[in-house]
């Protein structure tokens, strides 16, 4: 299962956890499957039916570019990040 | 000095020296600018700014303006189509479409001395500027407010009554001007804290500060009759200018063309639009060409500077030198509208360390200046002198050698950053060993009032998308085509890379930055992306070229195209030494044998890895006038592979030189009312050549894995270690801890007691 971290200020909706444990092989099904345990992520993660255009998301440390279609492995780790650009 | 070269892989093209595609234009100002461009029958644009940093629109008269002979347009926030309220994804990031329309030409509010109310198209500049002061703005002038802390405060003047902070997707129920608030925590403080033998606390403020770029912003518009709009201007990318107009115009892509000019300077200023709708909107409405070109005055007070920031840093370390744990709270000026670059500063500001207990919590705050923008490492300088102030204080405190205190701390192949995220391969250490070993570090510096001081920094990198054509000459050379503008010699280095896969020299592939039209779909220059992930295309473009003359070699000699081979710029066959074609001699053959050839690529890569920089400066301060002269001055930085290397340390030259101007002198001196006072270059003191020692480079090559050549970017994390550079070397000359940019001499004189 994935390993995802939660960020700091949305840990209220895991109790506290920074990591949780889900299923998933995209990103998608990790985003639904963790809505499924911990109600209100999703609200907070997507804006419609796409990844809120405030986060980039890493996954295994790489920031990934397919949105919601991106793979995660069994053992994956996904951070939400702040998106962010450069000069 | 000897560079570091950790790469195994050994190149015949990438990692040479060859003069620039562009050199001789540049050079003899041949090269086109939007300054130089003009059309028949062209009308010149001026626009008229609030002379108010916050401001009520209650109406605006433009008919003195429109009256006057030559006048031959005047474009109001009327005349843009009514934003729809959501966000819109434009390739690199995402624009509140509301915000991005209201800064192009102000609706309800003026937010900032400089925001654009009016524009108007005349015969010439003169009569467009006379019509300016015929329009009648009625203004009900509100209170302002300009500095961050100041705009956090309850019963603050409120920027957007609409606002609400957004906490990392739950937003607040109150009118604010904390647009957002994000935090990062690792591990547990408290416990770090409790492990630490020695805890630095400070806190730090940096200045509002411009990226400075030489060519003011410009643009040049025409609407044709059949409807198709045509943009030429200076922009680190022209297809993000196409998306913005698009937006804010409400018009569809396929009928805008953006041709990027020749770019003097951008440093991430250019990666929004200001003047390119203005252009559009008022070339519709006069059937004519239409040119703007601001003034400095105007690129200052209503271009996007670099956030000021107010910044709160604690760090405890064992005596033995071990961090324990680090806090930060950083709150950031996004100016008129929501947006700085809080987040990578966060994100960057513990990075060079592995820290095992840490929180790091970010603010984004509107406030009564121009919207900020992009600059070098967007908000890593900040963040980055205030953590590397408090690290030096550490292993001052510790009696430990900074690099050496460092070294022990560093981050290195798997250590998980505060923010979450593992380290791949990375350099962090390697530049430190190699700044260490410096003939700089080990050199003797003596005298009264002078000291060295030494700084890391780290940024990310961006990838995003790229793409690139190639298409094979008869002479066997070949015309490459892509979408990135050349800021810093990339037509070179991505021209090279090309160059390095079809065992060609760098002058035989002649490259070409094409307008939106002519090439798919490219992303800003950028996020020192453009040789890493634009070289990628190139790289991929030429592989396309070598699959299809390999076929065609096949073709001619009847044999199977897998059993073709190419080896040092000669086309083979397995098991066959006889049959040998050179590049050229099969280029000169396919008209005859199939027709022309084109290679292609599109890339959308990940795995851009981060880049590390050491910097060494040292300094003498006058103590009678405060003023810091840099005696001696070394950036270290870790490059990947360093395609050009002469651009590898001209980016690094020109990043530090910047750092060492916003540590040093610039600043926007801002009145209460918050006038910018300052607005030439005569009273903005940016540094010249006469102000600096050569700059000393030393690169450092730790192949990024994530890339065919190795290649990590090398353009923004040079100007993130200087400011504490300097700061830690000031301490050492003379005694006082600077935590405030700029480090001007009035501000050294009062630190150390003397004013």
């Amino acid at each position: 299962m994935a390993i995802v971290y939660i960020p700091a200020l949305m840990r209220g909706l895991t109790g506290g956890a920074e990591k949780v444990t889900v299923p998933g092989s995209s990103l998608r099904q990790v985003i639904h499957n963790l809505e499924a345990v911990y109600p209100g992520m999703q609200a907070r993660l997507l804006q419609g039916d796409d990844l809120s255009p405030a986060l980039s998301v890493a996954v295994d440390g790489e920031v990934v570019r397919l949105g919601l279609l991106a793979p995660v492995g069994e053992q994956s780790e996904v951070h939400f990040l702040p998106a962010m650009s450069g000069g | 000095m000897a560079n570091k070269v950790l790469v195994r892989q050994e190149f015949k093209v990438v990692g040479t020296r060859p003069i620039r595609h562009d050199g001789t234009d540049k050079v003899t100002g041949r090269a086109l600018y939007g300054g130089d461009f003009s059309l028949p029958g062209m009308l010149y644009g001026k626009v008229l700014r609030s002379p108010h940093a916050h401001a009520r629109i209650l109406s605006i008269d433009t008919s003195a303006a429109e009256a006057l002979p030559g006048v031959r347009g005047v474009v109001t926030a009327k005349d843009l189509p009514r934003p729809e309220e959501g966000i819109a994804d434009v390739g690199e990031g995402a624009v509140n479409l509301r915000f991005l329309s209201d800064n192009i030409l102000a609706s309800n509010k003026a937010l900032y001395k400089g925001h654009a109310v009016a524009a108007v198209a005349a015969v010439d500049a003169h009569t467009a500027e006379a019509a300016l002061a015929l329009i009648k703005v009625d203004y009900q002038v509100l209170p302002a407010v300009v500095n961050v802390r100041e705009a956090m405060k309850e019963g603050a003047p409120i920027l957007h009554e609409s606002l609400r902070t957004d906490a990392q997707g739950q937003k607040g129920t109150t009118p604010t001007n904390i647009a957002s608030r994000i935090q990062f925590a690792k591990g547990t403080l408290e416990q770090g804290f409790a492990q630490a033998d020695v805890v630095v606390e400070r806190e730090f403020e940096t200045a509002t500060v411009h990226q400075g770029y030489i060519e003011p912003h410009n643009a040049t518009g025409l609407w044709s009759s059949d409807g198709q709009v045509t943009i030429w201007c200076s922009t680190q990318g022209a297809f993000t200018v196409r998306d913005l107009v698009s937006q804010i115009l409400r018009y569809p892509v396929s009928k805008i063309k953006v041709v990027p000019m020749e770019i003097g300077g951008g440093f991430g200023g250019k990666t929004v639009v200001y003047l390119e709708p203005l252009a559009a909107l008022l070339s519709r409405k006069t059937g004519k060409p239409v040119k703007l070109v601001m003034t400095r005055t105007e690129v200052f007070e209503g271009t996007g500077p670099t956030p000021a920031a107010s910044m709160k840093v604690k760090m405890g370390a064992t005596r033995e030198g071990k961090l324990t744990a680090a806090e930060a709270s950083f709150a950031f000026e996004a100016g008129a509208y929501p947006g700085s670059a809080v987040g990578a500063g966060c994100m960057c500001a513990f990075a060079p360390y592995d820290i095992e207990h840490g929180k790091i919590d970010g603010y984004d705050v509107v406030v009564n200046k121009p919207k900020a923008a992009a600059y070098r490492a967007p908000g890593a300088t900040q963040t980055g002198f205030a953590v590397e102030s408090v690290v030096d204080e550490l292993a001052e405190k510790l009696g430990l050698d900074p690099i050496a205190f460092r070294m022990k701390n560093s981050a290195r192949e798997g250590t998980r950053r505060i923010d979450g995220p593992i380290f791949g391969v990375i350099g962090a250490l390697d530049c430190l060993e190699a700044a260490r070993a410096s003939d700089h570090w080990s050199s003797r510096l003596e005298g009264p009032n002078r000291g060295r001081g030494v700084a890391s920094g780290f940024w990310f990198n961006i990838g995003l998308q790229s793409s690139c054509t190639i298409s094979v000459n008869a002479d066997g050379t070949v015309n490459l085509v892509e979408g990135s503008a050349d800021i810093g010699g990339t037509r070179a280095s991505i021209a090279m890379q090309a160059a390095e896969v079809l065992c060609l020299r760098a002058e035989e592939v002649k490259p070409t930055v094409a307008d939106t039209d002519s090439i798919g779909y490219t992303q800003v220059t950028g996020g020192s992306r453009t040789t890493f992930a634009t070289g990628w295309a190139a790289y991929e473009a030429a592989h396309d070229v070598l699959r299809q003359m390999k076929e065609r070699v096949a073709k001619i000699w009847e044999a199977n195209p897998a059993d073709v081979t190419y080896e040092e710029g000669v086309f083979g066959v397995k098991g066959d030494p006889k049959m040998q074609m050179a590049f050229r001699e099969l280029a000169g053959k396919l008209n005859h044998t199939g027709g022309p050839i084109v290679g292609r690529a599109t890339v959308d890569p990940k795995g851009q890895g981060g880049a590390f920089a050491t910097h060494i400066a040292d300094v003498e301060v006058d103590p009678e006038t405060g003023k810091v002269k840099v005696l001696r001055y070394t950036t270290v930085q870790d490059a990947g592979k360093a395609v050009h290397p002469s651009y590898v340390e001209g980016q690094m030259q020109g990043g530090a030189v910047q750092g060492i101007g916003w540590a040093l002198n610039e600043e926007y001196f801002m009145t209460p009312g918050g006038t910018m006072a300052n607005t030439s270059f005569l009273d903005y003191r940016m540094p010249t050549t006469l102000d600096l020692p050569m700059i000393e480079t030393v690169i450092v090559e730790v192949a990024n894995p994530g890339h065919p050549f190795g290649v990590r970017g090398v353009g923004e994390v040079p100007i993130v270690p200087p400011p504490a550079a300097l700061a830690n070397a000031i301490r050492r000359a003379v005694g006082v801890r600077m935590t405030r940019l700029p480090m001007s001499p009035g501000a050294i004189l009062k630190e150390m007691g003397t004013v």
